[in-house]
């Protein structure tokens, strides 16, 4: 490519400026409803600093190299588009819209410049198109991450949230379990439970899977690798809130529960704890 | 060279793991402590394991054995303080520690085995202790 044609488009984007951004705006108003997501004026101001950015960038003469250091500043702003534009629940084709819909009013401008010269012309709209597309494409990629940093975020939040650990009573604590356990999940409640158990000096944990939809083999080999660990520290454990079905899918899996103390509701398994812990007698004074 | 030592406190055998458990040091462990319950008689054992943060397959089947080997000198013993990522790894290795006592720390342990060998002594002259 000739550096004639190298200068088409930062000389297009210095002199037309101001048509430009109209032009783009119009597109991109008549791309999607602004009014329900975006305002006029912050989409106004936005396109006025990537044409700005982008004129900056392309002035250095290279102006394909998307990934190079010219660009640094036109790809943290849209970096910072797509990120905000993901947070407020834009699809992903409304995010790249912003860069594609750059290209009639470009390729139009383009058009006029080099109406005589078909060469050039046609050169310098695919250099044209790589740009913008290759502009938009990284517009695409950071809406991704953006989007996948939030489901990663969440998961953890999750996570911490549905294996709490609540003291019941001196010595005694409580860990419902909510949801299908996985292993991973299954890992975080036992530590949480044993570092729980090092911290209150608890003698019982109830374990409560009332909320636990469904129990398999590796379900039930998980609780009781938590209950051993928990024996080996020197803590009783009790399985309260198993529900008929689960019973049953138990027993048909042939999985020995044997010397695990099971209650069929909290209210037991607290009951049970106070008589294992002596206190059964203090509870019923104080309420008397 | 590291030594552990096995303290005798009344009746009971203490033995409090402080310094990294290597196997030769397992086995003298093993060695000592099952002369020293001979020696003395004592009705119960305590080991103190609050300390050990790291253990393999060989350290824990040492537990296991050391235990097992105090039961059957006919004392009583219990494993006291155990560290959370101890007992998962044991649990993960499919060292359950049958049969073994445990507790939470010493003092627990420590009323645990008072209890076990007054039980003991208490079987023949229960009736006599009543009408005092």
């Amino acid at each position: 490519m000739s550096a004639a044609t190298d200068a088409v488009i930062p000389r297009i984007l210095k002199t037309h400026e101001a048509e430009l951004l109209e032009e783009w705006l119009r597109e991109q108003l008549s791309a999607f409803r602004v009014g329900a997501k975006i305002f006029e004026s912050e989409l106004r101001s936005q396109s006025r600093e990537f044409l700005n950015l982008l004129q900056q960038a392309t002035q250095g003469g290279n102006v394909g190299d998307v990934q190079g250091p010219s660009y640094g500043r036109v790809r943290d702003m849209l970096g910072d588009i797509s990120r905000s534009r993901s947070l407020q629940g834009f699809s992903p084709s409304e995010t790249a819209t912003f860069v594609f819909s750059l290209k009639r009013p470009l390729f139009a401008r383009i058009r006029k410049e080099l109406a005589t010269d078909a060469e050039s012309l046609a050169t310098v709209t695919w250099t044209a198109t790589e740009l913008l597309d290759r502009l938009g494409l990284y517009t695409t990629e950071v809406y991704q991450k953006s989007r996948e940093e939030v489901i990663t975020r969440q998961q953890q939040e999750l996570l911490e949230l549905s294996t709490p650990v609540v003291k019941l009573w001196d010595g005694i604590l409580a860990l419902p379990m909510i949801g299908t356990l996985d292993s991973a999940r299954t890992q975080v409640v036992m530590e949480s439970l044993l570092q729980r158990i090092v911290e209150t000096g608890a003698d019982i944990a109830i374990i409560d899977i009332t909320g636990v939809p469904t129990v398999d083999t590796l379900t039930a080999q998980h609780l009781i690798k938590t209950i051993t660990a928990a024996r080996l520290m020197g803590a009783d454990c009790i399985i309260s809130g198993i529900r008929p079905q689960i019973a049953q899918t138990i027993v048909h899996l042939g999985v020995d529960l044997g010397a695990v103390i099971t209650k069929a509701t909290l209210a037991d398994a607290f009951r049970r704890a106070l008589d294992m812990t002596g206190q059964r007698e203090r509870v019923l004074k104080s309420r008397a | 060279m590291d030594r552990i030592p096995i303290l005798k406190l009344r009746g009971l055998l203490l033995v409090s793991i402080q310094v990294d458990m290597h196997d030769r040091l397992a086995m003298q462990l093993q060695d000592e402590l099952t002369q020293k319950i001979s020696e003395t008689g004592a009705r119960g054992v305590l080991i103190d394991i609050s300390s050990l943060d790291i253990v393999d397959s060989f350290i824990g089947r040492m537990i296991a054995n050391i235990a097992a080997m105090a039961r059957v000198l006919d004392a009583e013993t219990v494993v006291v303080g155990m560290q959370p990522a101890v007992a998962i790894t044991l649990v993960e290795l499919g060292l359950n520690l049958p049969g073994v006592r445990t507790a939470l720390n010493v003092d627990k342990g420590m009323a645990m085995l008072e209890s076990a060998t007054r039980d003991l002594e208490d079987l023949p002259d229960a009736d006599a202790r009543h009408k005092e």
